[in-house]
């Protein structure tokens, strides 16, 4: 029964693991930016709501509603500002950019925070759980969590699909110049994609707090299990990305019931399996990001 | 146009080859004579300088000559400094085991490379760092290397500290000098030509012939030996590992930031880049999180306004050149020529 329940967390898990991975996949996807800041900014909009909190008592739910959007028009600003200037020439100076930024945050976390790991208190639904049979309960929070997912993916894929913004962010994804001559300006366009990615990651990072807890020097563990959860799942398909989350999930928590310092190895060597025996993922692309 | 004698020709070398052959080795000659005139301070900071340029030009050769950017290169400096205390538990004395150790990460790279290339450009870089994490996480499991707080290189505690501090200036000395002329000979030959014409379009080169996959293999491998006897020469010089320091992404986050301030796609840039970055760390990397903070926020403006790095504003004012790889075509007549790729 305890392998039943490994598998049950591992699915929970999973899904916090695609909401954090898809913003990620979606930089990626339409400007070919790797964000290895993107872990660090989760956990900095999980510290600063920390600090919301603390200091006004308003509850999770309301820091979210705050924090979320606030990030949205953030990531707008760090692309419109910084990043679609570093992308024009190549690469490697977005991904300096964004190494810096996360230089930046981790140590500035670690200045104004120490280095303790800090949880956000979700309320009373932290504490109940569905109890399933006698070792098998579900806890409300981590059901939620993994019914906000389904939903945040759910609605990405369908604003990607119906939405003309959205339909400009694939057209932009598949050819930049192509895209601007019927009107779409790449700039604003990428700005978009990041508002996204933004709004996403501070959600996941919040979430991340509310279920375990956080530290300042999270960040870069937190990117690697987005980052695999993509590539597992298949490189531009949200519902791969939400299956290859889960795999990853699963991954970890039943070799983590074997030997808990098998947790961690798992998942890379799940990763690194799928790599060479299936590249192009579970769910190999059907849609959205290249 | 009057009176020409000859065509164009293409050139490469001439003086400034004989001007580095020659200068190149009797700078080894003046820096190992270094620790017979000052103390062990500016000697230490040397290694450091060693082994971080030497990573750097590693990390150059992925990501400016074959396109592999790597966040995971951490994993051959953990590999390069365990192997060391692996083979100094099995009897080899240290200042060996670092070639050793390069050695045994280009054999443990082969089979990496499988896994790594699967991924595409920009994706490898993370891939990589999942691939690091993984041998880091391997190594934690092995209690005979000390688990999760690491071990002590014991079998050089018993030698003289004078004796034993220039000995590793000198190993840390002949493997950034080996790094240096490794780069400069992969580049001017075969693989340096088969590089240049993948960087310039992959696809297109493929077709003309060239072996991408192999070449881009050949690079690989260098590179892990490179960066195996960099960790060998920090184990070293530290007396100890712990694998959370030797497997920390900081490596290649310091190898980043040396090569593009430096200037990538040279030999000159990185060597400059630690150079600085080393001197920078020498008199702020005590003040840990606020120097950290300052170098992350350096990495922007650097992306966005230098992204040839410091040696390329350099080379866009002079004509220097400390390593003759660009070829340069000699028109017949004295005024046109100019610097070729």
């Amino acid at each position: 029964m305890i392998w039943v329940d490994a598998v049950l967390q591992g699915v929970l898990v999973g899904g916090l693991y695609a909401l954090f991975a898809c913003g990620l996949s979606l930089m990626f996807g339409v400007m070919r930016i790797v964000n290895l800041a993107h872990g660090d900014f989760a956990v900095l909009a999980a510290f600063l709501a920390y600090s919301l909190i603390s200091a006004s008592g308003v509850n999770l739910l309301y820091a979210a509603l705050l924090t979320v959007p606030v990030f949205a028009g953030f990531g707008y600003l760090v692309q419109r500002g910084l990043l679609n200037r570093a992308i024009s020439s190549g690469p490697l100076p977005p991904l300096l950019a964004t190494f810096g930024l996360s230089v930046v945050i981790q140590n500035s976390l670690l200045q104004g925070y120490t280095a303790d790991s800090r949880a956000l208190d979700p309320g009373r639904i932290g504490t109940a759980s569905l109890r399933l049979s006698g070792q098998i309960s579900l806890s409300y929070l981590e059901l939620l969590i993994l019914g906000l997912a389904v939903l945040v993916l759910g609605g990405l894929e369908l604003y990607l699909r119906r939405n003309r913004t959205g339909r400009m962010l694939r057209a932009a994804a598949d050819d930049r110049d192509a895209a601007s001559l019927v009107g779409g300006d790449p700039r604003h366009l990428y700005g978009v994609a990041t508002a996204i990615a933004f709004g996403t990651l501070a959600l996941a990072g919040l979430l991340f707090a509310a279920r375990s807890s956080v530290a300042p020097s999270s960040g870069p563990s937190e990117l690697l299990f987005g980052f695999e959860a993509v590539v597992i799942g298949g490189l531009g398909s949200l519902w791969g990305t939400l299956l290859g989350g889960i795999a990853l999930g699963i991954a970890q928590n039943v070799a983590g019931q074997a030997d808990p310092a098998y947790t961690l190895l798992a998942g890379h060597l799940l990763f690194l399996l799928v790599l060479i025996l299936r590249p192009e993922g579970l769910l190999p692309r059907r849609s959205v990001t290249a | 146009m009057s009176a020409v004698q000859q065509g164009p020709a293409v050139e490469r070398g001439g003086r400034p080859a004989r001007y580095t052959a020659g200068g190149g080795v009797v700078l080894v000659a003046a820096l190992a004579y270094l620790p017979y005139l000052v103390d062990t301070g500016v000697t230490q900071a040397m290694v450091v300088f060693f082994y971080l340029a030497a990573m750097a030009l590693m990390w150059n050769l992925l990501a400016g000559y074959a396109g592999l950017v790597s966040v995971g290169q951490q994993a051959y400096v953990g590999l390069g400094a365990y192997a060391v205390l692996q083979f100094s538990n099995w009897g080899v004395a240290p200042f060996l085991g670092v070639w050793l150790a390069a050695l045994a990460c280009a054999v443990i790279a082969l089979p990496t490379s499988f896994a790594a290339f699967r991924l595409r450009a920009d994706y490898f870089a993370v891939g990589t760092w999942a691939i690091a994490e993984v041998y880091h996480l391997l190594v934690i499991q092995d209690s005979s290397l000390g688990g999760g707080s690491g071990s002590a290189l014991t079998t050089l505690s018993g030698i003289d500290p004078v004796l034993r501090d220039a000995e590793t200036y000198w190993t840390a000395l002949a493997v950034a000098a080996v790094c240096v002329l490794g780069c400069f000979l992969l580049l001017r030959g075969r693989v340096g030509l088969a590089l240049t014409a993948i960087r310039d379009d992959e696809t297109a080169a493929g077709s003309a012939g060239v072996r991408v996959g192999p070449a881009k293999r050949t690079v690989y491998l260098a590179a892990a030996a490179g960066c195996g006897a960099a960790g060998g020469v920090v184990i070293v010089s530290q007396l100890n590992v712990a694998p959370d320091s030797a497997f920390s992404v900081q490596w290649s986050a310091s190898m980043i930031f040396i090569v593009l301030l430096g200037g990538i796609g040279t030999l000159e840039g990185p060597l400059l880049g630690a150079a600085l970055f080393t001197v920078v760390q020498q008199y702020f990397g005590a003040d840990g999180a606020w120097y950290l903070i300052v170098l992350g926020a350096a990495c922007v403006p650097v992306a966005v306004w230098l992204p040839r790095g410091l040696w390329g504003v350099v080379a866009r004012a002079t004509p220097l050149r400390v390593f003759p790889l660009a070829r340069r075509v000699r028109a017949a007549s004295p005024t046109a020529a100019g610097p070729g790729r």
